[in-house]
């Protein structure tokens, strides 16, 4: 259990209006903890697998042999060892196995860097994409009328005093569900192009004074957001970044979105929360198996964030990466050699303070008696649990019945996804 | 296909805008608005002022007809209903509204064949592409690797050879006109994803990719936007195409949209949604993009399978010889080829991300099973239930609206043989009997008595006399019309109006529009813009002369919501939240100002004669000119002074001139900018 110092600060009662009564080197301890230039910082970043990833293709129960009977022309073949070939399965610990393409995970895994929790997800029963990312993204399963996303309660609850406009980043045109709500959250389609194009400072002052002052006030928190962010990021000067230790990140949207989040990471600009996405995992025909369309997706996902772990390096200490996906696919493979919208999925934790090298969670099996609804991989660990876990052991947040009202649960369920 | 910049927009269905603490702020409360960011928009709002104090506005019968109007002024009337019903007004509509009264502007707009719009139809002619069938587009616009296969060249090397081609061409369009080497120098210089830069490479290339199909598909949908004088036929065709959303870049989709948009989205736009939604079931990109068209039944599949396998021992028998080798078969021994089961559906072509029989992973067909794999060595088809369920979901009764995942599966088994003669040689609708489940369906409690095709058939009837749906697409309506959070009132009657007409579009609009929630002051200028709602009505409220729009769209993209690129069913989202962000903000606010300024690539603007020569000489007449033609005059008093300031404030000239010697007079373009670029203008 590491309660940070930086969580003992801020939760400690000790607001700005109080410092005039503080012996000074506290004083300096407040006012430096939100954003230490170079320090400590612990970091969070999420990424959502939107269209649902087959967690049973991505880490494979080879042990069980219901998975072969249940995906005839989809089931990755047994890890043989000693064959490099990328046309097995990759063991991971006697039971799961990686899919080939998630090869240069397995490294990361073995270094313990690098944990997997099974049949993870969000237990309502919908099987529509759209509300189950909903679900997932407010961190509500079932609740419609929430307002804000999970992630963004989190960073509610946890007042920064002086916070950047970086703080909570997303990647992209627009904010992610998970990071709607009353703070400050920033959607970056790409750090290199975040400036005004004409060169007049009379434009950028002319938009940033007519946005400060409108009485439009959902434009007005935006406007303000935008400029300080334009702002900071030109101080920042991320126009000329080259990753380290011969990290390579993979070609397209989603590797260029984790290279940006490790840029702004090292930038020193005040990131605690990043989220990114990435699509296109709703494989109901030709899924393909060693090959084919999710291979080519995975094989995205394991080059990222190996790069990601590789290009960071020691800054990995402070950061955990976290994967989710709305449901799992059918644990059959379906008429058109593709899978159904199923249930349960797995869940990739990734970082520094991880306690790698296992598959966590409780397996439910895939024989007939124990598929939820007959056709689905059942759920044994619900994903606000580990998230639970990383806010609170991680990110040192206190609150997380604020930040997933409705669900209780105490640090003793947690999995040990973190080291203790 | 255009950089897609900003995908997950879409993805995310909203919901209320959250009621935020200073509603409490006690002024506001007697103004009791629906979203409370809006009681603060209106509260500095000069035009409101007098409002509070004027009684109801009486407009004059032949201005307003049977509109109940009471709330808004006649000019607030008449920008609202461009806003609305169209993409935003251009210089000289109010006049022309004015002048023919506004019931009557609406009546035409409500029928569409009555309007004259020869002009739009000739700034079209230049896409061929739109009048072109599926299979003439594949012809002319083939897959790199199919074609490559055609030529017996590997993909690679069909893909260096056109890039090789395209340099050629680049080169002698530049040879030819010397001054296009200059402006691509400049367009580079805005960064790699300078949207100048990526239109200037799609308009010299003059390609034959599938790539060019899509682009002048989105080039016309924003021309028509601009300056079709059928606007509400436009919003509606923008609409429905949202809501029946498909993505071009799954497979063969791109090729079947030009058909999808013109004989399915626009022809039944303003028609009634039984016919229209029948026409997306049947329509080959939504029988691909939501995979019906290879949904069987396994039964039935498993059945045609061994007669198949029965045919070829008899063949074998008899001659000795695999048919595979003697064309019985295809050369792959693939099921249901050009064989005897021709208008089986193709399985070659599977979907994005893939490449023509590139999925080495494929069990080859008959007896080839995949190494390594157990049991079952063929392929099977079965039934896929994507389609039944976004059918209920997303285009009928809502995600709410009662079914349970049984009625999913029950539809979907009534809908397989629902199917394409094949995805690109062939790429009509067709239904398969022999791939049909047999028997009967039970969907919402409904025994389905029908047969055959006729099931499905029933079962759409059934869903368009469905109430859940008539509440569902008025709620949909409403929203897009109205506001973010529609009235209860509103919906209602519409949604009566709905079952009533059977599904009349019309007159479902009619109803809307002639109610006083649309017409209210909570209505107002309370929706944000999409980004295509952005990009066109700057583009028609600056009268820009657009030649050749790729670099708009491109913007469109940047701003959040790239065309025919949205990859989940929903569509994009119609909610403010969706679209107020900082990184669609600043794209928002460069647009206005690239625009405006005449940085961008195919479109001219003339702002000094649109505000008037006597107005350019000095800022502030300038800006009050700008702000009567770009806001019809509705900005706050707190844009307006910060604006004022910003343009009069000695220290920000000096440093202007600092720049720009020559900047003697005012910058028109640059205040155009700053006034398309307000807040208020993010608000139709």
């Amino acid at each position: 259990m590491n309660i940070t110092r930086r969580y003992f600060l801020k939760s400690s009662g000790v607001a700005m209006v109080g410092l005039s009564a503080m012996p000074s080197f506290l004083t300096r301890a407040v006012l430096a903890s939100p954003l230490p230039a170079g320090g400590k910082r612990k970091i969070l970043v999420v990424l959502f697998q939107r269209g649902a990833m087959d967690g049973l293709n991505a880490v494979i129960p080879y042990g069980e042999s219901d998975y072969y009977r249940l995906r005839p022309t989809i089931a990755i073949p047994q890890p043989r060892p000693g064959r490099g070939d990328q046309q097995t399965a990759i063991d991971l610990d006697g039971f799961f196995a990686l899919h080939p393409s998630l090869a240069l995970l397995e490294p990361l895994f073995k270094q313990k860097q690098l944990a997997i929790v099974h049949a993870a997800g969000s237990p309502d029963t919908t099987r529509s994409h759209f509300d189950a990312q909903d679900y997932m993204e407010s961190g509500t399963p079932g609740r419609k009328s929430t307002e804000d996303g999970w992630l963004n309660r989190a960073l509610q609850t946890e007042k920064v005093e002086a916070a950047t406009p970086f703080r909570a980043v997303a990647m992209g045109t627009n904010l992610p569900r998970a990071l709607k709500g009353a703070a400050p959250a920033v959607a970056l389609p790409d750090v290199r192009q975040f400036q005004m194009m004409a060169a007049s400072p009379m434009v950028e002052g002319g938009f940033e004074a007519v946005y400060a002052q409108t009485v439009d006030k959902a434009l007005r928190g935006t406007g303000t957001e935008t400029f300080e962010a334009i702002d900071m990021l030109r101080k920042a000067n991320p126009q000329r970044y080259q990753p380290e230790n011969g990290a390579t990140y993979p070609q397209g949207r989603f590797g260029q979105n984790l290279l940006q989040v490790a840029q702004l990471i090292k930038a020193n600009i005040g990131l605690e929360v990043a989220f990114l996405d990435s699509g296109g995992w709703d494989h109901h025909v030709n899924e393909g198996a060693v090959q084919g369309q999710l291979s080519n997706l995975l094989r995205d996902l394991g080059q990222g964030l190996a790069a990601f772990h590789r290009d960071l390096g020691d800054r990995m200490a402070d950061i955990v990466l976290v994967t989710m996906s709305e449901f799992g696919r059918t644990a059959a493979e379906n008429g058109t050699r593709g899978t159904d919208h199923g249930h349960a999925n797995c869940m990739f934790v990734m970082g520094g303070d991880v306690n790698g090298g296992k598959v966590h969670g409780k397996w439910p099996g895939l024989g007939a008696g124990q598929l939820y609804e007959g056709r689905d991989l059942a759920l044994t660990t619900d994903f606000r649990t580990v998230l639970s876990e990383l806010l609170a052991r991680h990110m040192g947040h206190a609150a997380l019945s604020t930040v997933f009202p409705g669900f209780s649960v105490n640090s003793k369920e947690f999995l040990g996804v973190l080291k203790a | 296909m255009f950089t897609q910049s900003g995908t997950s927009a879409c993805y995310h269905r909203r919901k209320n805008p959250a009621a935020n603490g200073f509603l409490a702020a006690v002024l506001v409360v007697s103004l009791t608005f629906a979203a409370p960011f809006l009681a603060a928009d209106q509260k500095g709002n000069a035009a409101d002022k007098d409002k509070k104090s004027a009684p109801a506005h009486q407009l004059s019968k032949a201005f307003k007809g049977k509109l109940p109007i009471t709330e808004l002024s006649e000019e607030q009337a008449m920008i609202h209903a461009l806003n609305r019903l169209a993409f935003g007004p251009r210089p000289g509509d109010v006049e022309r509204i004015r002048a023919l009264g506004l019931e009557k502007w609406i009546q035409q707009q409500l029928k569409p064949e009555s309007i004259d719009d020869s002009a739009l139809a000739k700034r079209l002619e230049r896409y061929s592409t739109l009048a072109m069938s599926t299979s003439q587009l594949m012809d002319e616009f083939p897959n790199p690797v199919l074609e490559a296969a055609k030529r017996g060249v590997t993909p690679e090397e069909y893909r260096r050879q056109m890039e090789e081609q395209r340099r050629e061409q680049v080169r002698s369009a530049i040879q030819q006109n010397p001054e296009l080497a200059a402006e691509a120098r400049r367009a580079r210089q805005g960064g790699g994803e300078n949207p100048n830069a990526q239109a200037m490479r799609m308009e010299l290339m003059n390609e034959k990719t599938p790539r060019r199909v899509t682009g002048e598909l989105s080039a016309a949908k924003l021309t028509r936007a601009i300056y079709s004088e059928r606007q509400l036929q436009e919003v509606m065709a923008d609409f429905w195409f949202n809501h029946f959303n498909v993505f071009a870049p799954k497979g063969p989709v791109n090729y079947m949209l030009p058909s999808y948009e013109r004989d399915v989205i626009r022809r039944h736009a303003l028609g009634k949604f039984g016919d229209l939604l029948s026409a997306t079931a049947k329509s080959p990109a939504m029988l691909f993009y939501l995979d019906n068209w290879q949904s069987a039944d396994p039964e039935a599949f498993a059945k045609i399978e061994n007669e198949l396998l029965q045919r070829r021992q008899r063949f074998l028998s008899r001659f000795g010889a695999d048919p595979r080798m003697s064309g019985g078969l295809d050369r792959r021994g693939r099921l249901g080829q050009r064989g005897s089961f021709g208008n089986m559906p193709d399985p070659n072509y599977p979907g994005r991300r893939q490449g023509v029989g590139q999925d080495p992973n494929r069990p080859g067909g008959f007896g080839q099973g995949q190494p390594g794999q157990p049991q079952q060595q063929r392929q099977r088809r079965g039934l896929n239930e994507n389609y039944a369920r976004e059918l209920m979901e997303l285009h009928t009764l809502g995600v709410d609206g009662g079914y349970t995942q049984q009625d999913v599966i029950e539809v979907a088994r009534a809908f397989t043989g629902w199917t394409l003669r094949a995805p690109r040689r062939d790429p009509e609708f067709h239904f398969e009997d022999r791939i049909h489940a047999s028997g009967s369906f039970t969907v919402l409690g409904k025994k389905i008595d029908a047969r055959g095709m006729k099931a499905g058939e029933q079962i759409l009837d059934m869903l368009v006399a469905h109430p859940n749906t008539a509440k569902f697409i008025s709620t949909k309506i409403a929203r897009r019309f109205v506001s973010d959070t529609p009235p209860a009132a509103l919906v209602d009657r519409m949604a009566k109006e709905f079952l009533e007409t059977h599904g009349d579009i019309p007159a479902v609009l009619e109803a809307m529009i002639y109610s006083p929630e649309f017409w209210s002051r909570e209505a107002y200028r309370s929706k944000v813009k999409k980004p295509f709602e952005l990009v066109a009505s700057a583009a028609r409220a600056l009268g820009a002369d657009v030649s050749a729009p790729i670099a708009m769209v491109l913007w469109t993209g940047r701003i959040g919501e790239p065309l025919y690129l949205c990859q989940p069913p929903t569509g994009y989202s119609d909610k403010a939240e969706t679209w107020v962000n900082t990184g669609a903000l600043l794209n928002r606010l460069n647009y206005a100002m690239e625009l405006s300024a005449n940085h961008m690539r195919g479109a001219r603007v003339d702002i000094a004669s649109l505000l008037g020569a006597e107005n350019t000489a000095d800022a502030k007449k300038a800006l009050d000119r700008a702000v009567q033609i770009f806001l019809a005059g509705q900005v706050s008093a707190e844009t307006r002074a910060t604006l004022e300031k910003q343009l009069t404030d000695p220290s920000r000239i000096a440093g202007q001139a600092a720049l720009d010697d020559s900047m003697k007079s005012v910058d028109a373009g640059m205040i155009a900018g700053l006034v398309l670029g307000s807040p208020e203008f993010q608000r139709r």
